[in-house]
């Protein structure tokens, strides 16, 4: 007979049975490790584009890292160091010797070479904003045997090592010269280089993981490690980044052991692993981030200056930065341009933004520019957490100040497809649109695009403003640090006055990591050598 | 039978081609550039048009779909735009997870919810009916995942007994599996289970008031006979159709749960395809799934014929 007791018996079981069923099978799951040492990070986004010549994104820079080397680098004074190559420099600063290190192999075997470095460096040249403004003055790049590579240059080009030594957002990695003989407009479909970590093909799953093996043959530095310089040592024997789209799971499985090293932790969330012994909360540099708005220079109302300058008045750091970060310990009221704490870095002339806002100020601009009332239009991306905040705070300093508004929401993509429409807003086109930086992106006149004042090749806002132009070509023949540090205040002055964009302030994204995972060194592009994994 | 299969199977053909005409339409007419995902911020419009040659966006549209069309009639799925790897190969990834998952779901859904819906009819206004339609409607009711978090927090974090996230395959061994998968399995249970229970106890009670079931009591026949045999089996055909549509739901891919678990399956891969305006992995998506739910509903039409001998095609 059917009762329904003895069916409420059966449901139970049932339901206990693939609990406690699963719950006696899991802990082998969790401790299988095959005696290697694996570091599993959450990194801040998917891995899906693995050419780090043809995109900006910093996944794949950071991916770049691990599987390539570099010629030289940056430590973290900012100074460039030797890496693969060390350099000579001859007296009229118009040729650049560089020779290879002993003991650069690539992963497939073959040994690295000067044609591989010039291949390498010939492509990234195509890319990259700094890489083409050096090429434009390069007479010849050669190698005349396999450790030396000869540079010659028609001019000089003071800032040369610092731009093929930068750490973001496109470095010059070396790879074999017949991936390297790729078009700069296509994506390599090879993965070789030469560096610290060995990409495991078989293992990847675009967006969701990548596995990265230590390369046995790689010959670190013997320097420390300093950012990307010095000695890459490697003391694990795999890396897998994977993708966690959520972030609370993301906690809750550092909080559990599942994975060694989050990168970036969402504030808002940070109470939930302040509780927890086995887990440390950290910022991973100092230098962090910068958030900016970039007006529209070709329609009104900001192709007039006087317009600019009210949008600056109205807004202030402080509660953008607040309202985006919450607490204080992650952001920094900031006006360097350059960041405040890069050698080009100062603030001069910034108080407008770094003060209180000032409405009265904003509207007598706005009254002395004739501003008759012209919608701004203020795009704003919804499903960008880190982009979310600021066109709204925006919206409403400006309104207090006398704007009209138009504030559109859209996705992330539409604003990219969108501000690179040339038209009216009428014809779909924008006024305003926030954006985030690395310092590192920012921190000189050739690495900063949103100083470039070449008009329709310039990047999105397209400012004509030859003045910037002539300070950034002085920047170039700068040879000495004083110089180019007296230029730098020079552009700060400018693009103060003429807003070139609307600095916005900085923060900071803290990390997390397991106790277990020690001697990370603080670096802007999380990296994993030097790194040790104790057992828990 | 055969004949009206055939039939079925020729009919996909048209409606396939349909929605692969829309979706090619509506994806050039969404904003969104996938050359400027690749590129990054920094790149110039110059480099950005150069770069839309290279990935063929710049065609006139004619040529492309020409081309995708093309492709898709040689068994060529294409390449993603960012990965640039196969995209056969991407959905082959990420369909295992999705499948593995949505058949646990479903075999827990049916195990708990045909019971109890045959259960709640049978005890119809009491306070056991009470009950599982309180359940039910809770199941509606609570986001899923909020009920993903719970189950997390007691079973992952609090009791330890199964990993907080992540996906194994079977091939990875049973243990590893059934520990990932039973969490986001009884997430999208609870829905479905409330569902189902829903539709069974509905279809219960119709059933249950019929004459040849009192002839069947009449006759004493035992009673769970009477409930699984006679009316249980005249009440599949709304139940069978609930279920069937439930796994294609599932297949097409349960993002939310998916994120909460962290499962690499077919809805992650949509969604991130979309959020990148990766053209060639969204036309193979959606085509997919129409062809998913194509044969699910065609299985379903061919199962009735099986539960009830009034269905003849």
């Amino acid at each position: 007979m059917l009762t329904l007791k003895n069916t409420l018996k059966h449901s139970r079981g049932l339901a206990a049975a693939l609990l406690t069923g699963t719950a006696l099978l899991a802990p082998a799951t969790l401790l299988a490790q095959d005696g290697e040492t694996t570091i599993t990070a959450v990194m801040h986004s998917g891995l899906r584009v693995l050419d780090p010549v043809i995109t900006t994104a910093h996944i794949t820079r950071n991916h770049g890292y691990m599987i390539y080397d570099v010629l030289t680098a940056v430590d973290d004074t900012f100074t460039p160091q030797p890496q693969m190559a060390s350099w000579a420099i001859s007296d009229d600063g118009l040729t650049y010797t560089f020779t290879l290190r002993d003991g650069l192999m690539f992963h497939d075997g073959a040994p690295v070479t000067g044609a591989d470095v010039v291949a390498s460096l010939q492509r990234w040249g195509k890319r990259d904003s700094g890489g083409q403004l050096i090429f434009d003055v390069t007479d010849s790049i050669a190698a005349p045997d396999d450790k030396t590579i000869v540079w010659t240059l028609s001019k000089p080009f003071g800032p040369l090592l610092d731009v093929i030594s930068k750490q973001s957002a496109v470095p010059p990695f070396i790879m074999p010269a017949r991936i390297a003989a790729t078009s700069p407009d296509e994506t390599i479909t090879e993965y070789v280089g030469s560096g610290p970590f060995v990409f495991n093909e078989a293992e990847y799953e675009p967006g969701v993981s990548v596995t990265y093996d230590k390369f046995d043959d790689y010959v670190p530095r013997e320097e420390p490690a300093s950012w990307m310089a010095g000695g890459k040592v490697v003391n694990v024997d795999k890396v897998v980044w994977t993708t966690m789209p959520d972030a609370l799971t993301a906690l809750n499985a550092l909080s559990a052991g599942e994975i060694d090293y989050l990168e970036q932790v969402q504030i808002d969330l940070m109470p939930i692993l302040s509780g927890n012994p086995d887990v440390t909360v950290e910022k991973r540099d100092n230098l962090g981030y910068v958030t900016i708005g970039r007006p529209n220079f070709l329609f009104p109302p900001f192709d007039n200056k006087l317009v600019r300058q009210a949008a600056m008045a109205a807004l202030d750091q402080e509660s953008m930065l607040a309202t985006m970060q919450g607490d204080p310990e992650y952001y920094n009221v900031c006006g360097a341009i350059f960041g405040c704490s890069t050698p080009l870095g100062d603030e001069v002339g910034s108080e407008m933004l770094t003060g209180r806002p000032d409405p009265e100020k904003a509207k007598a601009l706005l009254e002395e520019a004739g501003y008759d009332g012209t919608p701004v239009v203020l795009m704003a991306p919804t499903d960008v957490i880190s982009l979310n905040n600021q066109p709204v705070v925006a919206a409403q300093a400006l309104r207090e100040a006398g704007f009209e508004v138009d504030l559109q929401a859209m996705d992330w993509q539409s604003v990219v497809q969108r501000r690179a429409q040339q038209s009216p807003t009428s014809e779909g086109g924008w006024n305003m649109f926030f954006t985030n930086w690395m310092v590192p992106e920012i921190s000189d006149p050739l690495v900063n695009v949103m100083l470039n004042g070449r008009g329709d090749d310039a990047w999105f806002g397209w400012p004509t403003d030859p003045e910037i132009e002539a300070m950034r070509t002085e920047y170039v023949g700068a040879t000495d640090d004083a110089t180019k540090k007296e230029i730098a205040i020079r552009i700060q002055k400018h693009a103060m006055d003429n807003v070139n964009y609307l600095m916005m302030g900085e923060y900071v994204i803290p990390q997390a990591r397991r106790n277990t995972i020690e001697n990370m060194i603080p670096s802007p592009v999380p990296v994993f050598w030097n790194m040790t994994k104790a057992a828990e | 039978m055969f004949v009206y299969i055939l039939k079925r199977v020729l009919a996909t053909i048209p409606v396939m081609a349909i929605v692969a005409i829309f979706v090619f339409l509506l994806l050039r007419l969404t904003p969104g550039d996938p050359a400027a995902i690749l590129a990054g911020d920094a790149a110039t419009p110059a480099q950005l048009e150069r770069i839309r040659d290279s990935l063929g966006l710049n065609d006139p549209l004619l040529t492309q779909f020409t081309t995708w069309m093309g492709q898709l009639l040689r068994g060529n799925l294409g390449t993603s735009l960012l990965s640039n790897t196969p995209v056969a190969g991407m959905i082959a990834d990420r369909l295992g997870p999705t499948m593995n998952i949505a058949l646990m779901t479903i075999i827990i859904s049916v195990a708990l919810a045909v019971p109890m819906g045959v259960i709640a009819a049978w005890r119809h206004r009491t306070w056991v009916d009470f009950l599982v339609m309180s359940f039910s409607v809770l199941g509606f009711s609570v986001p899923v995942f909020v009920i993903g978090y719970i189950l997390i927090q007691i079973f992952a974090i609090d009791l330890k007994w199964v990993p907080v996230q992540g996906y194994k395959s079977p091939s990875e061994g049973l243990g590893p599996f059934f520990s990932r998968a039973i969490l986001p399995s009884l997430t999208l249970a609870t829905i479905y289970i409330a569902l189902i229970a829903r539709m069974t106890r509905a279809s219960m009670l119709e059933v249950l008031g019929e004459d040849y079931i009192r002839t069947a009591r009449a006759k004493g026949v035992r009673e769970n006979v009477v409930l699984f045999r006679h009316a249980l089996r005249n009440a599949a055909v709304p139940i069978l159709t609930i279920i069937g549509t439930g796994f294609a739901l599932l297949i097409s891919g349960v993002v939310v749960t998916e994120s909460v678990f962290n499962i690499p399956g077919i809805g992650r891969l949509t969604v991130d395809a979309i959020l990148a305006r990766d053209y060639p992995v969204i036309q193979a998506m959606i085509l997919l799934t129409a062809g998913i739910y194509v044969t699910v509903n065609l299985l379903i039409d061919i199962s009735y014929s099986f539960f009830d001998p009034r269905i003849r095609y």
